[in-house]
């Protein structure tokens, strides 16, 4: 297995898909030839870098923005709220309680991984801080040496050996990738597949009210939990560092940039 | 009011939110800047405070340099590139309250400007304040190369001078594509003396917008990296406006001569396998380096441990540590160049009057701009401005003109200055360290180590600067 090698085979496919943006976007200047700019990609002769196959980008810039604006209109505002009238002590333990919850899909991609270690540790975190952590309240399994770990069903495919596709930016969760969000939909069916078996709101007369104030809270939680700003660092090119970013970070996890 | 915890610089953030929760991180090598661009991303941008302390023990086990017991300068890191992107270990910062009385601003600075539609998100000049209930007195500071108000050490700072009483306002470095978007009269930063106009207008209109919530007792001004250099420029205009009247001026590990120091800078790419033109093969060579090193390991996620193992094996020489800051510096610049060639129309990389919207592909743009070198572009780009403006200035009197000796008369005669700086900086000459030295005397303090601005958030290095501007 000679690293060097498939990493050419894997950058590739990523090299001819720039060198296709650039022909584009160089036809179109072309058609005007004296307004070239002084500085053009034909006088480079290096590789691209950052490179992730992203043939629907226009339609992944626009909803990017979207997500701005969704943030500055209506997460942003809440959390705001939700951060001004909590104690940070209550925003711990609402944090610890939506991740104990998360558990359960680490486990379940775990054990479809065949990770026997971690899907132990990952059992063991979650018995731990149900009981000992007051029904996920709280994290002792993080003090007694058991570290979070983090799987989706994403990173399940991905084990196996499916590729990541185009680069995808979701509405409301943001960066993805073609793979990454039907895995995304497969663990909102586990969960949900979940939450009607076990039933917790069985005896209310408030069910429906109940779940979706648990629905919100996750919600807000979870975009307290987030520091990501859309458009924050002011970088004209902060698209594609969040793009590298994700895709690098999902594709390393995953062990695909190895495997091919 | 927000948790401090939340804010944080957007690398950071965006590493934090893609990279997984508590200990979500990249190699710092690769990304580019939390906190400052010019210099190269730092451990502690990274992710969890954790991480920090076990890179940084992890830099000690391996590079126990002679030395460091020989002085009494607690900062552990001993190499210069090393201290420049670990930072300093979490252990080693001073605590903070859990929550600070802090709110953005978004100033109309030149109430104008027209703004392309590519860049509809600039709503104005981004600056952070943090305040007391009782008067105090209130100090600006000015981000370092490319850095945003939000920048870690930035921040650091912020709160360090919050938990002591101060008011605090950040301005984003003129470098910084929201500045140059939004306060910038011309859209061209480099020139010292316009950029600190830019910014003393910004600091008006910042002061303007809030004076009437705060008291403020005094005015001070600090700066690091290009922020402090700028620092003296602002603090100079201030002698002939007279609105803030500063009464201290800190500069933190300032670049002597700008020029030199961008050179310095451009120096560490040129050790790269083929030469600085072949950043992108560097790139995704150091990629591939650390992805394999990731595979023939037994790791869970990118987090502390596997990074622990990064350093502790040493998977990247001293030159490819160099040219990891270099790079950093390169993409840090082409958003400076994009920016501004945009905002100018001057068709340096966009063609001359077309017009980008947000959905366009800005790829081959983000490669030709990251692609050019300091030297381009004050060649190309910026002296050719410069000239119009100032018919007859010649290329080595404008050079002559972007340091700290175009003022040294007036540093010298003001006593309100002071100086951060490091030994093994490397953006800084023997010389320069020298000059600093005889033009402030006992007014500089000058450590042992740190490289470049790698020991800014080291608790004796606040706690000098808090004393600075206590005095």
């Amino acid at each position: 297995m000679i690293p060097d090698r498939h990493y050419a085979r894997r950058i590739l496919p990523a090299l001819m898909l720039g060198l296709t943006l650039c022909g584009c976007a160089a036809t179109k200047a072309d058609t005007r030839a004296e307004l070239q700019p002084r500085h053009t990609i034909r006088e480079f002769a290096d590789q691209p870098f950052a490179v992730v196959a992203d043939p629907w980008e226009g339609f992944n810039r626009n909803v990017y923005r979207f997500n701005f604006y969704l943030d500055k209109y209506l997460f942003l505002p809440v959390v705001r709220g939700y951060e001004f009238v909590t104690p940070a002590f209550v925003q711990q333990g609402v944090s610890n309680f939506y991740n104990n919850i998360g558990e359960v899909r680490t486990l379940t991609n775990s054990l479809l991984q065949g990770k026997g270690t971690e899907s132990a540790k990952t059992l063991g975190r979650f018995l731990t801080n149900s009981t000992i952590g007051l029904g996920g309240l709280f994290d002792p399994a993080t003090k007694f040496g058991l570290e979070r770990q983090y799987e989706d069903f994403g990173k399940t495919l991905g084990h196996w050996g499916a590729g990541s596709g185009p680069y995808l930016v979701l509405p409301v969760f943001g960066p993805s990738s073609a793979r990454d969000a039907g895995g995304l939909a497969v663990d909102y069916g586990i969960s949900y597949g979940i939450y009607t078996a076990v039933d917790p709101f069985d005896n209310s007369d408030n069910a429906t009210v109940a779940s979706a104030g648990v629905a919100t809270l996750d919600a807000i939680d979870t975009r307290h939990q987030q520091s990501f700003r859309y458009y924050e660092s002011g970088y004209p090119f902060e698209y594609y560092m969040v793009r590298f970013f994700y895709h690098e970070k999902r594709e390393i996890e995953s062990g695909r940039s190895l495997k091919q | 009011m927000l948790t401090v915890n939340e804010r944080g610089v957007s690398w950071q953030r965006i590493r934090s939110r893609y990279y997984g929760q508590s200990s979500a991180t990249v190699p710092s090598s690769l990304a580019p800047a939390g906190r400052g661009w010019l210099l190269c991303d730092r451990a502690k941008a990274l992710g969890s405070r954790q991480l920090r302390l076990v890179l940084v023990l992890a830099c000690l086990v391996l590079a126990p340099l002679p030395g460091r017991a020989a002085d009494d300068y607690g900062y552990p890191i001993a190499g210069d590139y090393e201290a420049t992107i670990l930072g300093t270990p979490a252990k080693l910062m001073p605590s903070f309250p859990a929550k600070m009385r802090i709110r953005d601003l978004v100033l109309d600075v030149l109430p104008d400007r027209k703004k392309p539609p590519l860049f509809f998100y600039d709503q104005g000049l981004r600056c952070t304040f943090a305040y007391q209930k009782k008067k105090a007195p209130l100090v600006f500071l000015i981000a370092g190369t490319g850095a945003s108000d939000r920048a870690s050490a930035l921040m650091t700072m912020v709160k360090t001078l919050y938990r002591e009483g101060f008011h605090v306002i950040t301005l984003p470095s003129p470098t910084n594509a929201n500045f140059i978007i939004s306060a910038s009269q011309s859209h061209v930063p480099g020139d010292l003396t316009e950029d600190a106009a830019d910014l003393y207008r910004a600091m008006e209109v910042a002061w303007k917008q809030v004076q009437g919530d705060i008291e403020v007792s005094s005015f001070s001004l600090g700066g690091y990296s290009l922020g402090g250099t700028e620092a003296a420029y602002v603090a100079k205009l201030d002698q002939e406006r007279r609105v803030f009247n500063f009464r201290k001026v800190l500069m933190i590990d300032p670049p002597v001569s700008v020029y030199n120091s961008a050179a310095r800078i451009e120096d560490l790419l040129k050790q790269i396998p083929g030469g600085p033109k072949k950043e992108g093969v560097f790139f995704n060579s150091m990629l591939s380096k650390f992805t394999e090193f990731y595979g023939y390991g037994n790791f869970v996620a990118i987090n502390d441990n596997f990074l622990y193992a990064v350093y502790q094996e040493k998977l990247f020489s001293r030159e490819e540590t160099a040219g990891l800051i270099g790079l950093t510096f390169r993409l840090n610049l082409g958003g400076l160049i994009f920016a501004s060639d945009v905002m100018t129309n001057s068709g340096y990389v966009v063609p001359k009057d077309l017009v980008l919207t947000q959905s366009d592909s800005l790829f081959e743009y983000f490669l030709v701009s990251t692609h050019l070198s300091f030297f381009d572009y004050f060649d190309e780009y910026f002296f050719p401005y410069v000239q119009r403006e100032h018919p007859g200035l010649t290329k080595a009197a404008l050079i002559a003109s972007l340091g700290l000796k175009n003022i040294e008369g007036y540093l010298k005669s003001s006593d309100q200055f002071g100086v951060m700086a490091n030994e093994n900086d490397f953006i800084l000459s023997r010389a320069d360290l020298d000059y600093l030295r005889q033009l402030f005397g006992e007014r500089a303090k000058i450590y042992p180590r740190g490289g470049h601005l790698g020991n800014l958030e080291y608790k004796e290095n606040l706690a000098y600067m808090v004393a600075f501007f206590k005095q």
